[in-house]
């Protein structure tokens, strides 16, 4: 095992206070009893007492969480045949594919904003749920198939020819061999489609219709109008959530079953 | 996976596969071309899109008020990009280097910003950074100064809070790239006389470039088009192309001129992508 | 009666033909190998009988029935991987179990064969664990049994010994034997180590770039081997050429340049006047010290080049006139108790049945 320098070591522990300094300022300011500045005036737990009693956070957070799921079991079901797909026929005319899948990952978010707003608006689609989950899908189908084919990629294809020679059909080695070694890529990738989905403001911020307020654009607008320290508590609230789906995709990770069976050559 | 010729999908996969590229096609690549479409048309009276064909949207674009937006832009990403990839590389090398147990520990540290709302990590910020935010009360507390610095809602704090918004995508990918070389190679490059800072010059360095790119592209691409931030630490100030285009939207509700700033902003990123690929994925064909 | 049946088979992925008009004929309860270096095509073969693959032209035949067209799992026909394929989410019992899953057996009747099975290779106690938790030569087993348990009437094998360690190897070759005379199968096993294919098989089949070059009991590819690539990929061979000069009795007489006349065995149909090969196996050379003995037809002056140690056996190497570079192995108990040293002048005699003659 390669020592890491000192140098490099410590800027590198530099780097990660650097990234929580603002997280921990904000939680620590979140119990602050204090209504202006951050001056600290004692520990209370006001905030999060007002925050759970106003109803528009609590609509905000119940359209954000339904919004998501529906956005990830959609994406992952319209994301597993891309992928799978992608892989089978690999380099059959399945190149535009690729960069159709490809491109919404890297187009800046704003553009995919502006330009579904313009669609749904010109097409008299109503802006509500319905546009915020198509919006979300577009980011996340893409997100779903570049998770599921770098596992896909990992899987060695002889476990599907054996078990093909032992008498499955297609369908059979879908849900007896790919599915079940896929789970964890599975859970992954509907884990980070919903974070991203909960956590997107962009494209929300401009499909979204009245009534469909997500939890973002709530946090924005509570910004926008003035500083109550709620904002710090939603805020806690919502570094703390993100902690536990990184707590949670962790456990998914160390159940990855078995690495493909390197048959070892004695013990 | 290399499937067999014989071998065909079953059809709910099959149903599935085209669903997402309809899907894609119908809400992506269409929205993109109306984009086009609505660029080339006429502003309506009262804000709408009339379709009236003129290329008076681009020739706007060359107003040289506007060129500055685009410089100031490009600037600030690559600024941002510059500045991550600095800061960056000791954190992912570290992540990288130190040994299995504390690795986890560490990529998690690394994760969990990664996955917090863009915009509550932003707003941490102001809390930071405005006038009585924690840093001016901590030096005047110390007795640094004694007036509060005005650091909110400038160029400083936009940069900042692109950095620290975007520093995650630079670090992730530097960090596969760098668990990627071999630590033999850097016992070897220890060996053959190398100090410290030659073997970082000579072996890591050149050979996270892959990381380098990839992260690059991650935080230029979404630091060019960025909104919350300019809006939120720039108090709109100082225009970029994000804010203007979601100001033309938004409020002047100039839809066919939004959409020429809009196709200008996809032609950098192209463009940034053609020479990328061209650069660096071509020829280093490992 | 014979139970696999290829002809003309031929199969190309792109541009590459992997399989090139290949004929053969597999009898029932036979043990056939597959013999022939990497990328020669015989992974394919075994593909195509499995139904994995589908010919580009030609017929496969089983049991007098032709199947180009099957799909792999209407075939009664199970191949053990190379490197077993074991599912690593299911236990032993469940990857055992998962042929006759798949052909909906009940549950009573699936556990009683497991368990038969189970035994047959020895791993009661073991049917619970993952593939992972499994030593190598036990998942080999596991593999085989899989495979067993479906009652196949050809068992296919691909490379089913390459990835062991030298002792399991031996230990798995005696049990593969055993296991083929309990089941009572047709065997076809690919691989490309040479003493597997003769110690294993009853008849064995050289492949080359696609093409059948032999086929035959592993004693007439030993002796009678049709060319000079099967010659070599036998077993290490020294190798002379020249021209046939004479042929009497299944002898024949070649002049090679800057040798005396070299007499050797004819291949079986005899040989055409011409350009040919001798070859001479690298345990049939005698070696002497003090110039030659006689009982030998033929004897080369040689320098000796080269001196390996190899525990039971000396390796040496003799630069020849025209500077070819020839082998001998000498048993370390042999005559040689003083080992030769490089730069020695010796003489190298072999009889004339020892040297076989190939057309080039």
């Amino acid at each position: 095992m390669i020592r890491v320098p000192r140098s490099v070591g410590i800027s590198g522990l530099l780097v990660l206070m650097f990234l929580y300094l603002p997280v921990m300022v904000l939680i620590v300011l979140s119990f602050n009893a204090s209504t202006m500045g951050v001056e600290w005036k004692g520990f209370s737990f006001q905030w999060y007492e007002k925050l759970l009693a106003d109803r528009s956070i609590i609509d905000a957070t119940v359209n954000s969480l339904m919004i998501a799921s529906i956005s990830t079991v959609l994406s992952l079901l319209f994301g597993l045949g891309a992928a799978i797909g992608l892989e089978t026929w690999r380099g059959r005319h399945t190149s535009w594919m690729n960069i159709l899948i490809l491109l919404p990952l890297v187009i800046p978010e704003i553009l995919m904003g502006v330009a579904l707003l313009m669609v749904f608006v010109l097409f008299q689609v109503p802006l509500g749920f319905g546009s915020i989950i198509i919006g979300h899908m577009v980011f996340n189908v893409p997100l779903t198939v570049v998770i599921l084919r770098a596992r896909l990629r990992k899987l060695d294809p002889t476990w599907e020819d054996a078990a093909r020679d032992l008498g499955a059909t297609s369908w059979e080695v879908l849900t007896h061999i790919t599915l079940p070694m896929l789970r964890p890529a599975i859970w992954g990738a509907a884990l980070l489609s919903f974070t991203v989905s909960l956590d997107d403001f962009v494209v929300t911020f401009f499909v979204a219709g009245p009534g469909s307020t997500t939890l973002p654009l709530k946090v924005f607008s509570m910004i926008k109008t003035g500083m109550t320290p709620e904002v710090n508590a939603l805020s806690a609230i919502m570094v703390v959530v993100s902690m536990v789906f990184v707590g949670l995709s962790w456990i998914f990770q160390q159940r990855a079953p078995v690495s493909p069976t390197t048959p070892s050559s004695s013990e | 996976m290399i499937h067999l010729p014989s071998h065909s999908l079953p059809l709910p996969l099959k149903c599935s596969f085209w669903a997402a590229a309809l899907l894609l096609i119908v809400f992506f690549l269409f929205p993109l071309l109306v984009v086009f479409g609505v660029s080339l048309a006429s502003r309506g009276l009262y804000g709408g899109v009339e379709w009236v064909g003129t290329l008076e949207n681009y020739r706007r674009l060359a107003d040289p008020l506007l060129g500055m937006i685009f410089l100031r832009s490009i600037l600030f990403a690559s600024m941002t990009t510059l500045v991550c990839a600095l800061v960056g590389f000791p954190l992912a090398y570290a992540v990288a280097r130190v040994s299995q147990r504390w690795q986890l520990v560490f990529l998690t540290l690394v994760m969990i910003p990664f996955w917090t709302n863009f915009l509550v990590r932003t707003y941490a910020w102001i809390l930071i950074l405005r006038a009585d935010g924690v840093f001016n009360s901590l030096l005047i507390q110390l007795g640094v100064q004694s007036e509060p610095l005005s650091l909110l809602f400038t160029d400083f704090a936009v940069g900042i809070g692109l950095v620290y918004g975007y520093l995650p995508f630079m670090v992730l990918p530097l960090i596969v790239a760098i668990e990627r070389i071999p630590p033999q190679l850097e016992e070897a490059a220890y060996d053959l006389y190398a100090s410290m800072g030659g073997m970082f010059r000579h072996v890591i360095l050149p050979l996270s470039k892959p990381g380098f790119i990839a992260g690059g592209v991650l935080v230029f691409i979404p630091s060019l088009g960025a909104f919350i931030t300019p809006y939120l630490l720039g108090g709109g100030q100082k225009m970029l192309i994000g804010t203007l285009i979601q100001q033309e939207f938004l409020i002047s509700r100039d839809w066919p001129f939004g959409s020429a700033l809009s196709f200008g902003l996809m032609g950098i990123v192209l463009m940034l992508g053609f020479v990328v690929s061209r650069t660096f994925l071509g020829r280093s064909a490992r | 009666m014979h139970t696999v049946v290829l002809e003309n088979v031929v199969k190309t992925h792109g541009q590459v033909v992997a399989v090139d008009d290949v004929t053969l004929s597999i009898k029932s309860g036979e043990f056939f190998s597959i013999l022939g270096p990497s990328g020669s095509g015989k992974t394919t073969i075994l593909r195509l009988i499995a139904g994995l693959d589908v010919p580009d032209s030609g017929t496969i035949t089983l049991q007098q029935r032709i199947v180009n067209a099957d799909p792999p799992h209407v075939r009664p026909v199970n191949m053990v991987f190379q490197h077993y394929a074991l599912f690593p989410h299911m236990t032993v019992f469940e990857n055992i179990a998962f042929g006759l899953r798949m052909h909906r057996q009940s549950r009573q009747d699936i556990r009683e064969a497991v368990e038969e099975m189970v035994a047959l290779v020895r791993l009661k106690g073991k049917t619970q664990r993952f593939p992972a938790q499994l030593s190598g030569g036990e998942q080999q087993r596991v593999a085989l049994a899989r495979a067993l348990v479906n009652r196949p009437v050809v068992l296919l094998l691909d490379e089913p010994l390459a990835a062991l360690d030298q002792q399991l190897r031996q230990d798995m070759q005696a049990e593969l034997k055993r296991l083929q005379q309990e089941v009572n199968a047709t065997f076809i096993c690919v691989t490309h180590q040479q003493d597997e294919a003769l110690m294993l098989s009853d008849r064995l089949g050289v492949m080359h770039r696609g093409t059948l070059l032999q086929v035959g009991t592993p004693q007439e590819i030993y002796e009678q081997p049709v060319s000079s690539t099967v010659a070599k990929f036998i077993g290490l061979s020294n190798s002379l050429s020249g021209m046939v000069t004479r042929t009497e009795n299944n002898f024949c007489w070649i002049q090679a340049e800057a040798f005396p006349t070299v007499m050797a065995r004819c291949p079986e149909g005899g040989v055409e006047h011409g350009s040919a090969t001798v070859m001479v196996r690298p345990e049939r050379l005698h070696i002497s010290v003090d110039g030659p003995v006689n009982g030998y037809e033929n004897t080369f002056p040689a320098i000796v080049h080269h001196v390996v140690f190899h525990g039971n056996e000396m390796f040496y190497q003799f630069r020849l006139r025209n500077d070819a570079i020839w082998t001998a192995r000498v048993p370390i108990a042999g005559t040689h108790a003083r080992p030769l040293v490089p730069g020695q002048s010796v003489y190298l005699q072999w009889a004339a049945h020892d040297g076989l003659v190939l057309s080039s």
